[in-house]
């Protein structure tokens, strides 16, 4: 499902680590100083699914696809979106952006000179963005589907 | 240098992340049961609609063209979380104001970078978590204050103001600033100053500190070393803007234990509920906050607050205590070693705006006044015996918990239920 590569926005200043989410303490985030020890290998922690999809709490948020526009990029209607905020909406990403006044996702691709916000689906055209008030939000991450029986 | 960073309009600002169409409309948020307006967006101000004014009383043609929303104290409490979270990528010394600003300090930075930190800083805010922000650098918190101010007023700083003990700057905008402007000058402090001709932060600058001490307080005489550019204030003895007040302190060593964190919670939160009961005002939400030691690398690092509305806005410790616990409870992790919680109460309201609503009975009416006699008699029994003689116990359940949020928006980041929706 993350086919785009997890590629972080620029380093800013001065930065001390944070904790990350609320259920992982950051001894266990592998923050390293020195040699690792031998038996790192062998200390076998919980795996942290939330910490392995959100990267940057502060900007990462979940929002609900509605529609299916967005069939070919694995994306359905009811699905879970992670959607990092930090991330650079480069061409190729799935973004989420505001045009004219609306929110929207969409495969961000250029073509020579010009952006365009492509719908991946034949039903959809790509939709060009000169001339349109538009607002990049964020960048869709990945993408959680349930399937049946998968309900709580 | 420290910063003071502070978000545009900040529970609109919270709003327009999540619907974007509100970006240039004039936006309010009200506080909770749909009383007053609590938050306006700059088209609501240039409309004349004054902070705390009073929804009912605000004239048919604004109403029909603001956009008037409940406030959803979820939302605002995370997304406060989420810029506090951002800061802590520039520096260390991230100390929460109010629901809204932080103190960021920039120690040992060269001042000729500041300001392109300062404009780095609050291009990633907005970036990460959708909020603009402005950004005030000075040597004293008193300064930074008034830098913040001048970062959002005047255009040509772009949001990013530093200013320095001395320079031409500095005295400019002291000598213009009325010094009931200034931070921790209460109004009636500036009625007493402009009876000896100090009406300018400026004047205020210029006047001996020790005879300033002797005829008004040890405060005022530490707000004059720091608009010299001298710290000497220390967060926690200031009493914060008009429409917050937060008690907040750091144990004197790091605990686990959560009957700690309850009484210290306990203990602030009676402070809080004297201070607002003091200035006569109300509160329509308590937030809680703990952290670890930021400093402390090797040491598990946490933070985290929690904003928790009020039924309808009060006064009674009872309340606040009961609205704390339970954020308290929401928030605390085991295995964290805590060096400082707090607590701050939100969006204040004078209380002769006191509101009856629908389900308002004669019964709650008696027990409203039942409990203003109450804490009436508790602050004056801790006035005069010491602080801590009166202790309130275990607040009551409190069942009346439903609020009224009719116009209120989603709780986007808090409830599965009500994720933001987006069109593909």
């Amino acid at each position: 499902m993350s086919w785009i590569s997890g590629t972080t926005a620029d380093v800013v200043g001065h930065a001390a680590s944070t904790a990350g989410g609320v259920t992982q303490p950051l001894l266990g985030s592998g923050v390293r100083a020195g040699f690792p020890s031998p038996a790192d290998d062998h200390l076998d922690r919980d795996i942290d699914l939330h910490a392995h999809v959100v990267k940057r709490p502060a900007s990462t948020f979940f929002v609900r696809a509605e529609g299916d526009s967005m069939h070919e990029d694995g994306i359905h209607h009811g699905d879970l979106m992670v959607v990092d905020r930090s991330l650079e909406p480069l061409p190729g990403r799935v973004i989420v952006i505001a045009v004219d006044g609306d929110l929207t996702v969409k495969r961000l691709e250029r073509v020579g000179q010009r952006t365009y916000l492509n719908a991946r689906s034949p039903a959809f055209q790509p939709i060009p963005l000169d001339g349109r008030e538009t607002q990049v939000w964020g960048v869709v991450t990945h993408v959680v589907r349930t399937l049946p029986g998968g309900q709580s | 240098m420290i910063a003071l960073v502070d978000c545009n309009n900040f529970y609109v600002s919270c709003e327009r992340v999540f619907n974007p169409r509100l970006e240039g409309l004039p936006v309010g948020v009200l506080s909770n049961n749909d009383g007053c307006v609590v938050a306006r967006s700059n088209e609501l101000k240039a409309l004349g609609v004054k902070m705390g004014e009073a929804m009912h009383l605000l004239p048919p043609t604004i109403r029909r063209q603001a956009v008037l929303l409940s406030s959803n104290y979820a939302l605002y409490g995370d997304m406060s979380q989420r810029v506090t979270r951002t800061l802590a990528e520039f520096s260390p010394h991230v100390e929460v104001y109010s629901i809204d600003e932080s103190f960021v300090g920039f120690q040992g930075f060269d001042p000729a970078t500041l300001e392109a930190r300062g404009q780095r800083l609050r291009q990633t805010v907005q970036q990460w978590t959708g909020i603009p922000v402005s950004v005030g650098f000075a040597p004293t918190r008193v300064l930074a204050k008034v830098a913040n101010h001048a970062a959002k007023k005047i255009s040509v700083y772009e949001g990013v103001c530093r200013l320095d003990a001395e320079g031409p700057a500095t005295r400019a905008l002291l000598r213009q600033l009325p010094v009931t402007e200034l931070w921790g000058v209460a109004r009636r402090t500036g009625e007493r100053l402009a009876l000896i001709g100090i009406d300018t932060a400026w004047q205020l600058r210029e006047a001996d500190p020790k005879r300033m001490r002797r005829a008004f307080s040890v405060v005022l005489e530490r707000i004059i070393w720091e608009l010299r550019g001298r710290p000497a204030i220390e967060l926690d003895d200031m009493t914060a803007a008009k429409q917050q007040i937060m008690v907040s302190r750091s144990f004197g060593r790091l605990t686990s234990d959560p009957a700690e964190l309850r009484e210290a919670i306990r203990q602030h939160v009676a402070r809080a509920g004297e201070k607002l009961r003091r200035q006569g005002s109300m509160t329509s939400a308590v937030m809680v906050f703990v952290r670890t030691n930021p400093f402390q690398l090797d040491q598990p690092q946490y933070r985290k607050s929690v904003v928790v509305p009020l039924a309808r806005p009060s006064d009674d410790t009872r309340d606040l205590a009961h609205a704390a616990n339970r954020g308290l409870e929401a928030i605390f992790l085991k295995g964290y070693r805590y060096q400082k919680v707090g607590v701050m109460l939100l969006d204040l309201t004078a209380d002769t705006h006191r509101q009856l609503s629908l389900d308002d009975t004669l019964q709650s009416e008696a027990d409203r006044q039942r409990s203003q006699r109450l804490m009436a008699t508790v602050d004056k029994l801790n006035r005069e015996l010491g602080r801590d003689a009166v202790r309130l116990g275990l607040p009551r359940k409190n069942n009346a918990w439903a609020l009224r949020c009719e116009r209120r928006t989603p709780r986007y980041t808090t409830r599965w239920e009500e994720l933001l929706r987006i069109k593909l």
